[in-house]
Formats: structure tokens, C-alpha cells, sequence
């Protein structure tokens, strides 16, 4: 997406569609310049280029029962995943976090879609006073049968949430969110290493099998124009 | 004979302050004093040198007649990106290479009398021919860049249909967000463009071939598909470090400063760092463009790291020099084998290894070897890997039946049609990295056999 002609182009993902209507929902967090400007526009207002959808389709089939796991803006991506695993037959069990509660999103609508259904604030807010791995770790204990994680949020919540299951030997999916430019594989500002190797988000993910995938790697990258960030922000506000 | 007509540039300790154009043009006399010089042979060796046929001589006797407004009638007849190729091309190695002059002196400057008249129509503005009558067929072109373009120029001027789909937000692929603004502004892409445009041919940016739309979607829609798509794909080297903070491809680099406009932070929004100590690894024109940008970002120190000789460096020989002029430094023989970051993941280091040259390879270019214990570190910021792009693999990737090289190539018949039925191809992508006019060439060719093709 980028808003204007002097716009920076952001990666965002589709939180919802409507083929009939021809229309797709995004759902951004008002972090920087781009975001802030963007919560400025009215209904019926104009971006300049909106490009998609980019990336590898989610492979949906029947896993058996399935944790999705949404931090903070992260749990967008993941309601159209509980929907799609709950029609190809999956329980689907939905975990999704915040700092505190102003910040969740989708709660209604995943509490509908899903078979089970925990929230988690880091302040205790709303749900459980602490991280989206505490339930995920008691979800494990009490039931060992997992068949599958997916998780998409902040780096170092995937981080931890790969490092729990990790230890269950339960396969995991992370959807991840680095800096990229054209998002069609020309530019590489989206590297990750996985497993070792070098891939490029845009075009060979987004998701990853967490158990592979160097989040500190991934955490540093995502630092790389903090001053930048900042600036452009101030400059805007 | 009158000597050649030297070129007015801005001065290198001016110009590495700013993203201006470096090479200024011709004036008027300039330009009747350089065609003055052209012996108008009566078999023209240059012809043979230009990939799109210009009729060198017939625009060059205008330009001495002083009619500059035929002069560009007879290059647009050929060639629809004039303004463009009269910067960038290679004409050395091209229709200047022939030019019988340059046996005993300096050849006629073609490609500067070329950019002059089409320099010259631009301010002008641009007279468009009438509209020829419309055939009803379709045809769709994957990619804006040179190739695409000039395969749509040369349909719609048949009076086909053509819609070009662009996956960038902006039309005119490497155009755009390759070469950088002191070399070729982007008003003249603009302004080329628009002249395709007023062609007939309609362009929708923002769309993805093979992901927003397949191409079989669009053989539902179109008599048949010509896909362009170019080399878009960053080289990487495979050693250690390359993918710390600090760390860009070419491409990235460049396309943050010419298609995103970085150099202009933060009234534009998109940055790039500005680097005080720069590498960049490679040879070639993206190498010397890259290493020209970082200096003028700010970069107190730009080294070319190459691991042959200025003699075996692929770029234009002009561009070394005007790289040399504004002070970028060649480290030449010398091979990078490893980066080294800080404690955060930002580049610190470069460990390098000296080469010397051995026996010439295939392409007669001396093998770079190893010399041992040569091992040496290069204290930097900055690291731009620009040792070439291989095609780009978001099309073949998406689309079955399409047959593929080893190289990521897409393979084509001499008809430039690929082993999908009604889908062609052309460019950076069947070639592998060439030039603008290598691509523009091979858009021409696809033209016909998609003409033929289509009136069956």
C-alpha cells in the first residue's frame, strides 16, 4: 500500500474479503507516519496504489486441532485462518493478546468462529493478565494432542511461542512481518534466514516453519530505520 | 575534419551534491556542428550497430539542415523511447562502433544528436501520429519496461488494442526504478511514457501478473500476452554477513533512491541509509550507479570492489569515468569474502582477499585467482551488492506449460513465442541482464510475430 505520491509502501494483510462486493478489509495500528496518516482519512477518501494479494495462499487442509495465536495487529491475519481451518474441518482453538484491552481486535468475531476462545492483556486488562503462552503452555499440558500452531504478531511474541512448542515437537506457522519495498522479490529488504538460508518474505513466505526461522535476525532487521521512523513521525505530527 | 563536439556536464564538485542530470545535452549549434561531421556514407556502417533500426544518416542530414523537427520524425519511426536510448545506450558498442570515422578519429556522435532531437521535440511538445484503425484485437503486456514498451508502441500503432499491466506503482521498469536521476531523470521516463500513451496504449499499474491476475486469466481476455517482466531478481555473493543491517542489494538500494525517491527523505517517506563508508561489489553500470548515489547521500569514502580489472569492468567506459571524476575509488583485483557487523547487526567490516588474473575464461575475460595469504579487512558502513540480477521468477513460478532455462530464463521460438500457446516473451527475461536497447530490440521482434499471430 502506499497513501500518496510521497508515500512509503507498507506490506499489510488482508483481514477479511468480500468477492461479491469486490472489497477487502485491512486492519492497521497507528504506530507510524503512513499508519497515523492513514487513520486520518474518511469513508470514501483515496490511497494512491494498493497492490495485491502478494505472498503464498495459507495451505488449509484438515490438521486436526489447530492453536491460532494473534498478538496486537497480528491477529488480523489470523482470523481468515480460523475461518478457513474451521470449514476444512480443523478445531480451532484461538488464542490473541494485546498490551491492554483497547488494543484487541476481532474479539467478537473470533469468539463466533472458533471452538475455543482465550484473550490475554500484558497489564490484565481484559483475560488473562499475561502473555498469549502462558495459555498456550496450559493448553499443551492439559491436552497433548496439538496438531498444529499458527501464530502472526510481534517477533518476539512468535519467538517465544516457537520456543514453547519447540519443545513439544509441535509443528508451528509463523506469518512474518519484515520491512519491505516492492513485495514481488526484487529487492531483499525482506530477507529472513530459515533453517539457515536466505528467503525472501514477499515472495517465498510469508509464513515459515517457526522452528526454522532466526527471530533475533528478524528483530534486528526490523530496527533498521528507527531513527527514520521517528523522525518522518514528528516531522509529520 | 572538425573534431567531435565534447558533451557539457556539470562539474564533478558540483554535481556529487545533487541528484541532478550529469550530462546536459547539445545546444542547437552544437548539434548542426556534430552532424556536419557525418560523411552520410553510401553504405552506412552504423545502421547495422542500432538493435532498432534507426536510419542513422537520413536524421543526422536533417539535424545539419538545421530541420530538427524531421530529424526526431525519422528516429520516432524506429524508435518510440528516443529521449531515453539517446542517454543510455551503449552506442560505443553499438552504431558509433561503425561509424567509418571512427577508424582514424572519433566517431559522429550519434547517441548525443539523438538525445538532442528528442530532447529538442520534448520541449516542442510531442506531435502525434493520426490514429490507425482500430484491428479489434487484444493484446496484454506484463511489464513497463523497455521491452514492454516498445512492443506496445509497435501494436498499437497496427491499430491494435494494447494493455500493459505493471506490477510497480509506476510505469517504465528498470527505467524507473533502476537507473538513477543524474543519469536519466524521471520526467524523461514520464515523458516518454506519455508518448506511448497518446499511442493508444492504456497501462494499469499496481498489478501483479500472477498473483493479482494469472496468465491464463488473461488468454480469456486477449488475442495474446506478450510477457516482459525483465531481470529483476538481486545477485547475492553466498558469504558470510551479507544479510546484516547495512547490507543492500543494488536493487534495493537503488530502487529506495529512484523509484521511492529516498535521496528526498523526509519529505519523501521512504529512507536509505546514508552510508560515510561504502563498498559496493561489482563491475557493471548498476555497480558505478550505486557507488554514484552513495556519494551523493553523503558518503565521505565509495570504493568499487571488483575482482578483476578496470579493464575487464562490464560498465560503459563513460560512466567509469564519470565515477573516477567524482571521486569514487576502484579497488580492483580484490574479492569480498566476508562481512563483519557490530554488536547491534550493523555492518562493520569487510574482510577482502587480493586476486590476480589467470587465463581468459569463455566469454575471454581473464579468470580472477586467489592470491594467498592477501587476506586484508576494509573498514565500512555500508555494502551494496551489485554483481547482477538474475530474471525475475514471479511469472514462470505461477505459470505451468511455461518452459524454463536453467538460468530462470523463459525460453522462447524464433517466433519469440514461449511453449505456452499465444504467449510471448522478450527481454531481460529471455536474454538474461542486458541493455535498454537489447530489449528494446527484442521488443520489436515479438511485435511482428505477435502481429502475425494475432491476424491469422
Amino acid at each position: 500500500m502506499r497513501i500518496d505520491e510521497k508515500g512509503e509502501r507498507i506490506p499489510l494483510t488482508i483481514a477479511d474479503f468480500d468477492a461479491q462486493k469486490g472489497t477487502v478489509t485491512i486492519i492497521f495500528q497507528e504506530v507510524g507516519k503512513t499508519t497515523k496518516q492513514l487513520g486520518c482519512l474518511s469513508e470514501g477518501d483515496y490511497i494512491s496504489d494498493f497492490i495485491g494479494p502478494l505472498g503464498n495462499p495459507t495451505e488449509i487442509k484438515r490438521y486436526g486441532r489447530v492453536v491460532c495465536i494473534g498478538g496486537g495487529v497480528g491477529v488480523a491475519p489470523i482470523y481468515l485462518k480460523v475461518r478457513a481451518l474451521r470449514e476444512a474441518g480443523n478445531e480451532v482453538i484461538s488464542i490473541i493478546g494485546a498490551r491492554t484491552k483497547e488494543l484487541l481486535i476481532l474479539e467478537e468475531e473470533l469468539q463466533e468462529i472458533s471452538d475455543e476462545f482465550y484473550i490475554t492483556t500484558d497489564d490484565g486488562s481484559k483475560g488473562h493478565h499475561g502473555f498469549v503462552t502462558d495459555v498456550l503452555q496450559k493448553l499443551i499440558d492439559e491436552r497433548k494432542n496439538i496438531d498444529l500452531v499458527a501464530t502472526a504478531g510481534p517477533a518476539i511474541m512468535m519467538k517465544v511461542v516457537a520456543n514453547v512448542t519447540r519443545k513439544h515437537n509441535i509443528r508451528t506457522i509463523a506469518s512474518l512481518n519484515p520491512i519491505m519495498v516492492d513485495g514481488t522479490g526484487m529487492c531483499g529488504s525482506c530477507r529472513v534466514r530459515v533453517d539457515g538460508k536466505t528467503k525472501f518474505t514477499c515472495v517465498d513466505g510469508p509464513e515459515f516453519d517457526a522452528h526454522k526461522v532466526d527471530f533475533d535476525h528478524l528483530m534486528t532487521r526490523l530496527q533498521r530505520y528507527l531513527k527514520e521512523e521517528k523522525l518522518a513521525l514528528e516531522r509529520w505530527g | 575534419m572538425a573534431l567531435r563536439q565534447p558533451m557539457p556536464e556539470q562539474d564533478p564538485k558540483k554535481r556529487i551534491h545533487n541528484f541532478d542530470e550529469v550530462a546536459l545535452g547539445y545546444s542547437a549549434e552544437q548539434a548542426v556542428s556534430e552532424a556536419e561531421r557525418c560523411l552520410q556514407c553510401a553504405e552506412p556502417g552504423c545502421e547495422q550497430g542500432c538493435p532498432v533500426e534507426v536510419d542513422i544518416p537520413e536524421f543526422i542530414e536533417r539535424i545539419k539542415e538545421g530541420n530538427f523537427g524531421d530529424a526526431i520524425k525519422v528516429v520516432r519511426k524506429k524508435n518510440h523511447l528516443p529521449a531515453i536510448c539517446g542517454r543510455v545506450c551503449p552506442y560505443e558498442d553499438q552504431c558509433e562502433k561503425f561509424c567509418v570515422l571512427g577508424k582514424k578519429e572519433e566517431p559522429v556522435a550519434i547517441g548525443r544528436l539523438e538525445r538532442f532531437v528528442a530532447d529538442y521535440e520534448r520541449r516542442k511538445g510531442f506531435k502525434i501520429p493520426s490514429k490507425p484503425e482500430a484491428t479489434g484485437k487484444k493484446v496484454a503486456v506484463v511489464g513497463s519496461g523497455p521491452a514492454g514498451v516498445t512492443v506496445s508502441a509497435e501494436l498499437a500503432k497496427l491499430g491494435h488494442e494494447v494493455i500493459v499491466f505493471e506490477a510497480l506503482h509506476a510505469p517504465g521498469g528498470v527505467l524507473m526504478y533502476g537507473i538513477p536521476e543524474f543519469r536519466l531523470p524521471k520526467e524523461i521516463v514520464e515523458a516518454e511514457i506519455s508518448y506511448i500513451k497518446k499511442l493508444g496504449v492504456s497501462i494499469k499499474t499496481g498489478i501483479v501478473i500472477g498473483k493479482t491476475i494469472s496468465v491464463d486469466e488473461l488468454l480469456e481476455e486477449f488475442d495474446a500476452a506478450f510477457i516482459g517482466t525483465g531481470a529483476g531478481l538481486p545477485r547475492w555473493m553466498n558469504i558470510p554477513g551479507e544479510d546484516l543491517c547495512g547490507v543492500y542489494s543494488a536493487n534495493e538500494f537503488l530502487t529506495r533512491i529512484n523509484l521511492m525517491r529516498a535521496y528526498l527523505f523526509p519529505e519523501y517517506d521512504t529512507p536509505v541509509r546514508k552510508g560515510k563508508k561504502v563498498a559496493v561489489i561489482g563491475g557493471g553500470n548498476v555497480a558505478m550507479d550505486s557507488a554514484r548515489a552513495a556519494l551523493r547521500l553523503g558518503a565521505k569514502d565509495v570504493f568499487i570492489v571488483y575482482r578483476r580489472s578496470e579493464k575487464e569492468m562490464p560498465a560503459r567506459q563513460e560512466e567509469i569515468e564519470h565515477a573516477k571524476e567524482e571521486g569514487v575509488k576502484l579497488k580492483l583485483l580484490t574479492l569480498p569474502t566476508k562481512i563483519l557487523g557490530d554488536e547491534k547487526g550493523w555492518v562493520e567490516k569487510m574482510e577482502c582477499v587480493r586476486m590476480e588474473l589467470g587465463e581468459p575464461d569463455e566469454s575471454g575475460r581473464r579468470i580472477p585467482i586467489a592470491i594467498k595469504n592477501s587476506e586484508f579487512t576494509m573498514n565500512v558502513d555500508t555494502v551494496i551488492i551489485a554483481i547482477g540480477q538474475s530474471p525475475n521468477p514471479l511469472i514462470s513460478r505461477m505459470t505451468e506449460e511455461l518452459q524454463v532455462a536453467e538460468q530462470g530464463t523463459i525460453v522462447v521460438d524464433g517466433n519469440s513465442m514461449t511453449s505456452k500457446e499465444g504467449v510471448f516473451a522478450g527481454g531481460d527475461i529471455v536474454s538474461g541482464a542486458a541493455t535498454v536497447i537489447e530489449s528494446m530490440g527484442a521488443g520489436k521482434r515479438a511485435a511482428r510475430a505477435i502481429h502475425e499471430y494475432i491476424s491469422r
